[in-house]
């Protein structure tokens, strides 16, 4: 085939535009919305007064806000591991074949755009939107802390619940990609949205349990671990391993990491490792974002390569419904 | 350089082992109205397709306007204006927001954006309901609103998939008559439809497609000649006996055929009516209608895949 001419990027924004103003303005957004808002109220809620009883002290009391979990309600960042998906699934299931059944995507694709511009104008309208419902999100909280703990938060603080931010989005995006990209493969709304849906209570609910279990079939205890009853290193190792193989463990372990600045190791920790550590000293931002660099890097790497196959799988697709 | 519009040359489109357009060659002119037609499943919209550059074709070249949209698929998009079969459109947004849209697309400024939709909208007759959510749009405006889209866009060539299937009769008139006037402008049109009474009132040439070929290509009254033969159809509709035998007798008939108890179709080398009149009157029998046949695609359309599928079955039967 001959090299084709004209850019791919023609038409990126406006589609990105045009779908941002679909999204703010949709039902859709405004119901998942109000369902992250009053959980977090909920959540916020049990750690404020938390805060308030016990730490006076604590130098990373704003982190606290996103961390302290109340039974039964977990904490706010846990909240979000489990929720961004949903909204994020909630705002891509449909980007692709909505199109087809709207029947509108011939008309647009006979519009001189590419293919590419399309699926990137749509993807990038999708995170976007995230961006801007995180980044309120984070502002509610930071304002409720002012008014309710009575101090103003430390740069370390504010660079931290950044950051934590940051990686919340490159979360969004893998889940946004898995939902655009089961947009492509399936040609009906409702498919898709189900099988996202259920991808994501997979990855949430049973890949913990499953990887637990697979680990002890891979690696079996061997006989002094069995004697102690605890398990093996291997055995831990590839748990681990599996579990980072869903985003949400790679979420929850940067979030752990961020937002609680003595975390050391995201794994087992040798008792060598821990010489000459002043144990409970918070770490340097710098080392924080050492120790999550694996987790993001993997983050954003899942975004790109599911956004990759999704199109791929686009445009290798007829254009006629 | 070529004088025409658009140009194909052994177009073939294959999916795996089908083959959904098979060598087809055609030329359009500057302003002029083309007729693709066909059943179903023809090979009009893969056509179409693989004229915009939205399916890559598997053999054969394509030119429009002597660029190839294979190669510059948004050089061609630019200038041509697609109306595809059953058209969709944002329906949380109002007509004008939908136009607004794809005008962008086109990477006209506001102003220029704005002064092309009114005009577009107002031509349409749509300017009253613009605001409204497309929504609401019944079947015929929302077609109306995709001939605007054609012209915010001031294509040079319309592709047209399919325009007034499923429109009412008045509506179809309507349509058929912006066709026209798109036309006027200096407009190349292509028409897909298997609706054969309007594709014979607005097209200036029509190629019917088989199977993926093009098997006839012409002016209807070209096609008439070469698939209903020379000669003049009349239909007699007379009660009486044994009238077939007499209008087989009238001079210049070739063949009698009837097509209900009553009602006969003569071919012959001229018009005979005032002849066949005068034998069904003498015949005793009693005359209510007579007319003759304009050449209808609809008949060229029935004979010739009648024919095709007559000629068929025997083949079947040795295999």
């Amino acid at each position: 085939m001959a090299k084709r001419e004209g850019s791919p990027w023609t038409g990126v924004g406006v589609v990105a535009l045009k779908e941002i103003s679909d999204h703010l303005a949709s039902a859709r957004m405004r119901v998942l919305e109000w369902l992250i808002v009053l959980t977090a109220a909920a959540a916020l809620y049990g750690a404020f007064r938390d805060i308030r009883s016990a730490t006076a002290q604590d130098p990373f009391v704003f982190l606290r806000l996103f961390t302290l979990a109340q039974p039964p309600m977990p904490s706010f960042a846990a909240m979000l591991g489990f929720l961004i998906p949903l909204v994020a699934i909630g705002l891509g299931f449909d980007a692709v074949n909505g199109e087809y059944n709207r029947r509108t995507m011939s008309r647009i694709l006979s519009q001189p755009i590419y293919r590419d511009a399309l699926l990137l104008g749509k993807f990038l309208a999708g995170l976007a939107t995230l961006a801007i419902c995180l980044l309120c999100l984070w502002l509610l909280v930071m304002g409720a802390g002012l008014m309710l703990l009575g101090v103003p938060p430390g740069p370390q603080e504010l660079a931290r619940s950044l950051l934590f931010l940051f990686i919340a989005l490159m979360y969004a995006g893998v889940w946004l990609a898995v939902s655009m990209l089961f947009s492509v493969l399936f040609r009906s709304a409702a498919t898709s949205a189900l099988v996202a849906l259920g991808l994501w209570l997979f990855m949430t609910l049973l890949w913990p349990l499953l990887a637990g279990a697979l680990a002890q079939a891979i690696a079996p205890p061997d006989l002094a671990s069995q004697l102690l009853g605890q398990p093996s290193l291997a055995t831990l190792q590839w748990t681990q391993g599996l579990q980072r193989l869903s985003p949400n463990q790679l979420f929850s372990e940067a979030m752990v990491a961020v937002l609680s600045p003595d975390t050391r190791a995201l794994g087992p920790v040798f008792l060598d490792q821990l010489e000459g550590a002043v144990m409970g000293a918070p770490l340097a931002l710098g080392q924080s974002v050492q120790i999550v660099w694996p987790q993001a890097v993997g983050l954003i790497a899942g975004a790109i390569v599911l956004y990759a196959a999704a199109y791929v799988a686009f445009q290798r697709q007829e254009v006629r419904a | 350089m070529s004088t025409h519009v658009i140009e194909a040359r052994g177009l073939t489109k294959r999916y795996g082992a089908a083959t959904a357009v098979d060598g087809i060659d055609f030329a359009v002119g500057a302003g002029e109205i083309f007729g693709l037609l066909g059943p179903n499943g023809a090979g009009k919209t893969t056509t179409i397709l693989m004229l915009l550059g939205l399916t890559d074709a598997s053999g054969g070249s394509v030119r429009v306007l002597d660029m190839d949209p294979q190669r510059d698929p948004l050089a061609v998009k630019r200038v041509l204006g697609y109306l595809p079969d059953a058209v969709g459109f944002y329906d949380h947004l109002s007509a004008r927001d939908n136009l607004a849209y794809t005008a962008r697309l086109l990477g006209l400024d506001a102003s220029e954006r704005q002064r092309r939709i009114d005009a577009a909208l107002a031509r349409m007759r749509l300017s009253e309901v613009a605001e409204r959510r497309v929504a609401t749009y019944s079947r015929g405006m929302r077609q109306r609103l995709g001939l605007a889209e054609i012209i915010v866009k001031q294509a040079r060539v319309a592709i047209l998939d399919e325009p007034t299937s499923g429109l009412d009769p008045q509506s179809t008139e309507e349509f058929l008559e912006l066709i026209r006037s798109l036309k006027r402008d200096g407009v190349t049109v292509l028409l897909s439809s298997h609706l054969l009474e309007h594709m014979q009132r607005i097209c200036d040439r029509v190629a019917l497609f088989r199977a993926g070929r093009i098997a006839l290509m012409g002016s209807v009254a070209h096609l008439a000649r070469q698939v209903l033969g020379g000669g003049v159809a009349v239909e007699v509709q007379a009660a009486g006996p044994d009238l077939q035998r007499h209008l087989a007798a009238v001079p210049g008939v070739r063949a009698v055929t009837a097509l209900a108890p009553d009602r006969y179709r003569l071919l012959a080398d001229g018009d005979v009516r005032a002849e066949a009149a005068r034998v069904v009157v003498a015949a005793g029998g009693a005359l209510t209608q007579l007319s003759v046949e304009q050449p209808s695609l609809d008949a060229v359309y029935n004979r010739f895949f009648n024919a095709a599928a007559a000629a068929k079955e025997p083949a079947h039967g040795q295999a």
